[in-house]
């Protein structure tokens, strides 16, 4: 697991002409770990950062992962931790507490939390994309200056409402309504699986708004409004270092500025599940090597008829199946990120990675605990973890065939949803 | 008091090393590269000195190829002032490094040098005693604790059975142990704010010092594998192959 080919060890290529494509072979070392040389295609800044999120993760992640798994406990004091290294809102502007840095920086800042937990990265996920994101790009200036730099820097920790027990993958079948009152809007309805709510201070729920014909509207509520509550949903077999909550909404009374002004209908939670969606394309990567670095490491030092189990055929087909699907799958979100950077992102593009890089990341992570044995059934190997996890991956923010139904529409004009 | 801090790129602690089939030395293809973990105590070291107010400004200095950049950068970020970076593609010893560090200590007015007390891949740990020897400057190595006190410094060393504590006058040269500090977490921010901060190049033929080689490494090798130990039946024959064999009783 410590030879990963970082920080700018590999050889450069040699030029590739057709007189250079001959001795390539000799000149260029294969890196195993890196197969295409991503290490390259990155700038400084960007393997500084990762380098960064990577040191985080090992420091404060790693040593507390198999407890918060097993015992299904989360500490509350960690968003905190997370935000003095600068995880949260990493692609906003410095003004709002953001580090102005790149979407790619923030796949690979997804990547090396990911490595540890998915329930680590989902935690960031949120906060960043889904309640940072919002409030930057529809709330007003005041929401934008009270609530950003706290949500930053992990003071405030923060929960998106959009999932309901009957509206999931059809989120515009929602019930929770927002009636206009004198000065504000009074909201009822129960939000679930909403990720960070029973710790969260801010609590950005998506409604239907009854004065503008049942259009859905982002609101932006504070904890201890009379009628919230959030309750922790335990029994989780997955995400288990992640804590999820069902959110109720009884006559909740807000004041007319608590609306995002600024977005209306469902492109609002849509634009936060697209930058969600693009970290985790870079998050469940970041599982699958693990799982694979650990599976090899593994096989190298497990002896089995008197030679290493890594020796052997089997062994080793599974390894090459996730070498490559790791690198194609980095490749491609890598693309999306610099897609985003330049402004020219279709959601459709994150239906492939998300769909692809969560889906194969599961295959990579149930190969790695067949790969252990007996032994890939105990939180020490850390794979059966990450397969638990990615069970998860694979089904929120849009589901495998949701994505599928997504790309089946943009190549054929129909859509197939209902 | 301007203190410079000198900053080996080494194969990282965690990696594994092997030795290259031929024996001419270690293979560092596809090696995670990181800061020298002596050299990173020294540099939070100087950065301390200088919230305290005793140091001025901090400049983080590394000697080699471009790659250098990320080491120095990792400097910027956990708190140098600037950087530099003397670059050269030759193989250098210790006294090459400590004749380039003593011409930059004259050019940069420096006050302090703080180096780590040895860089992990070769071990030499001789640079900061030829740095102090050239510049004709007190030397205070295997530092546990460091002090300024106006124009001396109060520096704990670690020596065998113990602690030695000595006051060297300054301008000096401090080498870090393991135990001087716990260089702080470099969070994210810091790292973007680094950015900010000037890397300078020179390059080392133009510095006016011999750079030669003067040490011809005859062979590298593994460390030999340690022989499986073997089963006793009884407390009789434990005490007789401790007699006998091993002759420690």
């Amino acid at each position: 697991m410590n030879e990963m080919a970082w920080s700018s060890a590999t050889p450069s290529a040699s030029s590739p002409s057709l007189s250079g494509l001959r001795d390539m072979a000799h000149e260029t070392q294969f890196a195993w770990s890196d197969p295409f040389f991503l290490e390259d295609q990155l700038t400084d800044l960007e393997r500084d950062l990762r380098n960064g999120a990577a040191a985080f993760a090992a420091e404060c992640l790693r040593p507390r992962i198999n407890e918060a798994y097993l015992d299904e406990v989360t500490d509350a004091g960690l968003f905190a931790e997370m935000g003095a290294a600068g995880l949260f809102g990493i692609t906003l502007p410095e003004q709002y507490g953001g580090l102005g840095a790149s979407h790619v920086a923030y796949g690979l800042v997804a990547r090396e939390i990911e490595r540890i937990d998915s329930g680590y990265r989902s935690m960031v996920s949120v906060q960043s994309s889904l309640v940072m994101h919002p409030i930057y790009a529809f709330g007003s200036e005041a929401q934008k200056q009270k609530y950003l730099p706290k949500l930053a820097s992990g003071e405030w920790v923060g929960c998106f409402g959009l999932t309901e027990p009957d509206a999931g993958s059809d989120p515009a079948s929602m019930t929770t309504r927002a009636e206009k009152t004198a000065d504000g809007y009074r909201l009822n309805g129960t939000k679930t699986w909403i990720s960070n709510a029973p710790f969260a201070d801010v609590f950005v729920i998506w409604a239907k708004s009854e004065a503008e014909g049942g259009r859905i509207r982002g609101f932006v509520i504070e904890k201890g409004t009379p009628g919230l509550s959030a309750v922790k949903i335990s029994g989780k077999l997955s995400l288990r270092a992640s804590v999820t909550g069902q959110v109720s909404l009884h006559n909740v009374e807000i004041p007319e500025d608590a609306i995002l002004p600024e977005v209306s209908g469902l492109r609002g939670p849509f634009s936060c599940l697209n930058l969600a969606r693009y970290g985790i394309s870079w998050g469940a990567m970041g599982a699958a090597e693990d799982c694979w670095h650990r599976a090899r490491q593994y096989g190298l030092d497990r002896k089995q008829f008197g030679k290493p189990i890594a020796g052997t055929q089997l062994f080793q087909k599974k390894l090459a199946d996730m070498q490559t699907e790791i690198a194609l799958g980095l490749q491609a979100a890598l693309r999306v990120g610099r897609l985003i950077d330049e402004d020219r992102l279709a959601p459709e593009m994150l239906s492939i990675i998300k769909r692809n890089n969560c889906s194969k990341a599961l295959d990579i992570a149930r190969l790695a605990r067949d790969m252990h044995g007996g032994n890939g059934i105990h939180i020490e190997y850390a794979v059966m973890r990450h397969a638990q996890n990615l069970e998860t991956a694979v089904t929120y923010e849009g589901t495998q065939d949701i994505h599928a139904l997504i790309l089946g529409r943009a190549q054929t004009g129909l859509q197939a949803f209902f | 008091m301007k203190a410079l801090v000198p900053i080996k790129r080494v194969a990282d602690f965690n990696a594994r090393i092997r030795v290259r089939p031929d024996g001419t030395g270690v293979d560092l293809a596809n090696i995670k590269m990181s800061a020298n973990p002596f050299d990173e105590i020294a540099l939070e070291q100087a950065v301390r000195l200088r919230e305290a107010g005793g140091v001025s400004e901090v400049i983080a200095v590394s000697i080699g190829s471009a790659q250098c950049r990320d080491v120095l950068r990792s400097a910027l970020a956990l708190g140098a002032d600037r950087a530099i970076l003397i670059r050269s593609d030759l193989t250098l010893e210790a006294l090459a490094i400590a004749k380039l560090l003593a011409t930059l200590v004259r050019a940069e007015g420096i006050g302090l040098a703080i180096l780590g007390k040895q860089a992990i891949d070769d071990d030499a740990g001789q640079t900061g005693q030829m740095l102090a020897a050239l510049l004709g400057w007190p030397q205070a190595t295997f530092a546990s604790s460091v002090e300024l006190q106006g124009a001396s410094a109060k520096v704990t060393r670690e020596v065998d059975g113990g602690l030695q504590t000595i006051e060297v006058n300054l301008p000096a040269v401090i080498t870090a142990d393991l135990r001087l500090n716990t260089p702080r977490f470099v969070g994210l921010p810091a790292i973007m704010k680094a950015k900010q901060k000037p890397i300078e190049e020179r390059d080392a033929e133009s510095c006016g010092v011999s750079l030669g080689a003067r040490l011809c490494v005859l062979r590298t090798e593994e460390p030999p594998t340690r022989k499986a130990g073997v089963m006793v039946k009884t407390v009789a024959d434990l005490v007789d192959k401790l007699r006998l064999e091993a002759g420690v009783l």
